[in-house]
């Protein structure tokens, strides 16, 4: 087994965090893992994005090559680390914050999903994107399990937020099941 | 290694540097933030005030390196990272350091270009400027891992190493290793060897500070513990006070080269990957070693016997493995992250016309594996 995921969004928004997760939940089912930040020159503001790797044998190249999963969670991001996409790929897009080539709906499996919102509404507070964000990557691939990710958020989750962290996850992988429920794709 | 979570840590390149340097018993931090290192720094300024040890944060990189090895000289373990153009500042006191015998440990996470060239990208551009940046005759000892879990124990090796010859230890990195993250089982308290510098037997009356009658590392008494000492960057003589005295120089500097050339048996290591049969050699280091692998792998999935040397130990340079590994390959391909380095060393180490072929790659993108593998495919 070998998949690839890249998160991409601005500094700031916390998609660093869900890269570890998912290689906590990789390493709770015995796989390998690797991840790698992209940072650039700006604290905050920037266009960021993190590779993780999952890998059922030790993971010697680290950086990815064909990606299975995409998120992005900025039209600038998208554009800059829109690259290295297996054909088929999942992307995962916010539409309100994200617009992306037409053509790319028949490259890709494109899902749109309002993280943002969602985690606004839902959350009340936006530090819960990325957990409302992984969610939606669990219900999407099957890389770990729901289970694996929910410990592993928990173990990682700052004391006091770990009720918070769960029920973010929910809405996440709720909205998406209800999305393929009703057979929506690109 | 299959892996138990709770045994796991996630960590960056930079985090696995500063947890394996406390666990070495490292006590002290002086440093100047540079990315791609900074998380060394963040990171020592967290673990060392819990370990009772200190961290300070220097107006620039060569104050930094000055109180490594002030602190080193006051019976500390001390350390400092950097990158490229903060190494080029650490230069003039790391040369102070191997003349006055500091043991400390210097991290280098390479970054590409010259100047401050591509701060947040990998290279391997600095590997020469470890060996010979400082200027004068001096020996080097530089580390070059390419796995969190080798950057762990490499790291208490580069202290162990310092501390045994008495001398500053180089542990180069590349951001590629740097920030990414990969599962690592920090091994137990005690189940490693922490090796302490050999302190003086003498009183403070007798004590002489560079005192060889007993081998070429003097027997260490720290500052501010009664012993008098005399610090200098001039040739000293035993005493530590300055001498132009040609036979005492030539003596000195004879020996100090000495604690590196008449140990190679404590120093050299050399990694292997599928070269017992291979005809094809690649010769890599660092991140660039790790493509390599996937390339030997694919190589031979294709009929192609490739196999790889890796060097832990780059500096003193591994010329004899290098030889025995030529004797046996068709070629050697040699990538690295730089326009053409290390490969000068495998040239003059292959006593031969053997072709050597260069993979090399600026502008910050790793070089990947099948830049190998089509180099391997060339080649054979």
């Amino acid at each position: 087994m070998h998949f690839e995921a890249r998160f991409s969004a601005v500094g700031g928004q916390g998609i660093i965090l869900a890269g570890t997760i998912i290689a906590d939940a990789a390493f709770l089912e015995g796989l390998y893992a690797a991840g790698s930040p992209t940072y650039t020159a700006q604290v905050r503001g920037g266009p960021t994005k993190v590779d993780i790797i999952v890998d059922s044998e030790e993971i010697l190249f680290p950086r990815t090559a064909e990606i299975d999963f995409f998120l992005s969670l900025a039209t600038n991001s998208y554009k800059k680390f829109g690259t290295d996409l297996k054909e088929g790929a999942i992307v995962m897009i916010d539409p309100a914050l994200v617009t992306i080539p037409d053509e790319h709906r028949e490259l890709y499996k494109v899902y749109e999903v309002p993280i943002i919102q969602l985690t606004s509404d839902k959350m009340g507070r936006m530090v819960y994107t990325s957990a409302v964000a992984l969610g939606t990557m669990v219900a999407l691939t099957d890389v770990v399990s729901e289970e694996s990710i929910r410990k592993a958020l928990k173990t990682r989750a700052p004391k006091g937020t770990e009720s918070y962290n769960m029920k973010a996850l929910s809405i996440g992988i709720d909205y998406v099941k209800e999305m393929l429920a009703k057979g929506v794709t690109t | 290694m299959k892996k138990n979570m709770d045994d796991v840590r996630f960590w960056p390149g930079n985090i696995v540097v500063a947890e394996a340097a406390v666990a070495a018993g490292c006590n002290f931090f002086g440093g100047y933030p540079i990315t791609p290192s900074s998380e060394v720094a963040a990171h020592m300024a967290l673990l060392l005030p819990k370990v009772g040890g200190h961290f300070i944060q220097m107006e620039d990189e060569m104050a930094a390196m000055g109180t490594v090895i002030g602190a080193s000289l006051a019976g500390a373990k001390s350390l400092t990272a950097t990158s490229g153009p903060g190494f080029s500042l650490k230069l003039e006191n790391l040369g102070f350091g191997y003349i006055v015998e500091a043991p400390c440990v210097v991290v280098n996470v390479m970054r590409g270009g010259p100047s401050t060239g591509l701060p947040t990208q990998p290279a391997q551009a600095d590997v020469m400027q470890a060996r010979w940046g400082t200027h004068g005759d001096h020996p080097t000892i530089a580390l070059t891992p390419a796995f969190h879990q080798e950057i762990y124990m490499e790291t208490i090796r580069a202290f162990n190493l310092a501390e045994q010859f008495r001398m500053p230890v180089i542990l180069l990195l590349d951001e590629v290793l740097g920030h990414l993250s990969e599962g690592v089982i920090p091994p137990k308290p005690g189940s490693f060897e922490i090796i302490n510098r050999t302190k003086t037997t003498a009183s403070p009356e007798d004590y002489v500070p560079y005192d060889t009658s007993e081998g070429d590392v003097p027997p260490f008494a720290p500052y501010f513990a009664g012993y008098r000492w005399h610090t200098t960057g001039l040739n000293h003589d035993r005493t530590g006070f300055p001498t132009t005295d040609p036979d005492t120089v030539t003596f000195d500097e004879k020996r100090l080269m000495r604690k590196v050339t008449g140990n190679r048996e404590l120093i050299d290591k050399v990694e292997y990957f599928q070269a017992d049969d291979a005809e094809i050699g690649i010769f890599a280091f660092g991140s660039t070693a790790r493509a390599a692998m996937v390339a030997v792998k694919q190589a031979r999935a294709k009929g192609i016997k490739a196999g790889l040397m890796r060097p832990l130990t780059i500096w003193p340079f591994p010329n004899n493995q290098v030889l025995a590994f030529s004797k046996q390959v068709k070629t050697i391909i040699v990538p690295e992250m730089n326009l053409g380095q290390i490969v000068y060393e495998v040239e003059r180490s292959v006593h031969s016309d053997m072709p050597i072929h260069r993979i090399n790659r600026v502008g910050g993108v790793p070089i990947n594996p099948s830049e190998i593998l089509a180099g391997i495919e060339e080649a054979a």
